[in-house]
């Protein structure tokens, strides 16, 4: 599968990750997924959106090897093959940084519009990790997306963020700008998942956010120890050793190119009051 | 936690120990670089690059290709020019 992919002209997908709320694991999920999909044999691109902070360099590994960023692209200040970091560990996978020194104003749509069109020649799969909010940047973000995946905690203040940030994925988006295009593919990743605080009642369930949220659900991935490591050492944690956070992506990653993965829902933690105190990342 | 230092083994997390040193790698080189940004100036060495070699040779501005790799100790700057073949004078 992957080698008849490779012959054939790239996908040039763009996907947004987004979420409104802050915090909520869009850094790490698009780190994951865009790790995930080059695993596959897929050739994809993760660019950082969140202007003036950059951090998926950082979760991504590769925050000693930047040296020209985005908005030096879109300044034409350099060329995109220059901004881009090959990855390591997965010659699919590359990373697009963000400038830590301008503001979000840095990126207008017409050089983002620009730089997306130069990648979609050459990479299949176009991840955009979105600042939080709703302004500006994460406008920026999601406006040329054919699919974004609305990340959301089993939380009220999430859930209400991601009510929102649907809204202006169908309205405020090239593809709600253009007539007769499909609208943009949303789904929702429910991240931080702890089924021990669900089972208490403490946390909302999966079929309670999607009720809410009434769009198709991409994946669960759990509250895990994983991440942290993962995020320590600076490997996308589908990369890491294995782990169920990992898995989770893994699966939220095979649906994402359209097979169909039948949903687990996983946790690391388990009740047993001798596997709270003792208990490792799995 | 000290209650159950028995279960304290020698076990300070090494994944941990890797977020402090690439934290400090990292910060010490924002901190440090002109009012603490990042390396703008590297697309003027880029240019000034390019215009000290076009006085011997003709080169194009995209033929220049910079890499960085910083270290605790030290960072290196890998420059790739990729000059005109043998045939041009
Ligand atoms: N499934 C998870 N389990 C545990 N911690 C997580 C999980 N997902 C994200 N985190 C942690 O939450 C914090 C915020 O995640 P991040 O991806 O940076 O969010 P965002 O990009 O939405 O602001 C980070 O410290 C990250 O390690
Ligand atoms: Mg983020």
């Amino acid at each position: 599968m992957t080698t008849d992919l490779k012959e054939k002209a790239p996908l040039g997908r763009v996907i947004v990750i987004t979420s409104g709320k802050g915090g909520v694991g869009k850094t790490t999920s698009s780190a994951a997924i865009s790790a995930g999909l080059a695993k596959q044999g897929f050739k994809t691109v993760v660019i950082d959106f969140d202007v003036g902070l950059r951090n998926l360099d950082m979760t991504m590994g590769c925050e000693r090897r930047v040296v020209f960023d985005f908005i030096n692209v879109i300044q034409g200040d350099a060329r995109l093959k220059q901004a881009l970091i090959r990855d390591k560990r997965l010659d699919t996978l590359s990373i697009l940084p963000t400038s830590q020194t301008r503001d979000k104003n840095a990126l207008t749509k017409e050089g983002v519009e620009k730089v997306l069109d130069e990648l979609k020649q050459e990479f299949d799969y176009i991840i955009c990790d979105s600042p939080a909010g709703i302004e500006h940047g994460a406008q920026m973000a999601m406006h040329f997306a054919d699919e974004a995946v609305v990340v959301t905690n089993p939380e009220v203040s999430s859930v209400r963020d991601s009510d929102r940030v649907l809204g202006l994925l169908s309205s405020q988006t090239k593809r709600a700008e253009t007539k007769d295009s499909e609208p943009v593919k949303a789904q929702v990743l429910i991240t931080r998942h702890d089924p021990v605080r669900v089972e208490s009642g403490e946390m909302m369930t999966v079929e309670d956010v999607l009720e809410i949220l009434a769009v198709p659900l991409l994946g669960v991935i759990p509250e895990s120890q994983a991440i942290l490591k993962a995020s320590n050492t600076g490997t996308p944690v589908v990369l890491d050793q294995p782990s169920v956070a990992g898995r989770a992506y893994e699966d939220a990653v095979s649906r994402l190119v359209g097979n169909d993965v039948e949903m687990r829902i996983e946790g690391e933690r388990r009740p047993g009051l001798l596997h709270r105190i003792f208990g490792r990342a799995s | 936690m000290s209650i159950f230092s028995f279960a304290r083994r020698p076990r300070r997390p090494k994944s941990a120990e890797t977020a402090k040193n690439r934290l400090q790698i990292l910060l010490a080189h924002e901190r440090s670089g002109g009012g603490g940004k990042q390396p703008d100036y590297l697309p003027m060495l880029q240019r000034d690059i390019v215009e000290a070699i076009r006085k011997h040779v003709a080169i194009k501005e995209t033929d220049v290709d910079i890499r960085m790799e910083r270290g605790d100790e030290m960072s290196s700057l890998e420059i790739n020019i990729e000059l005109p073949g043998a045939t041009t004078p």
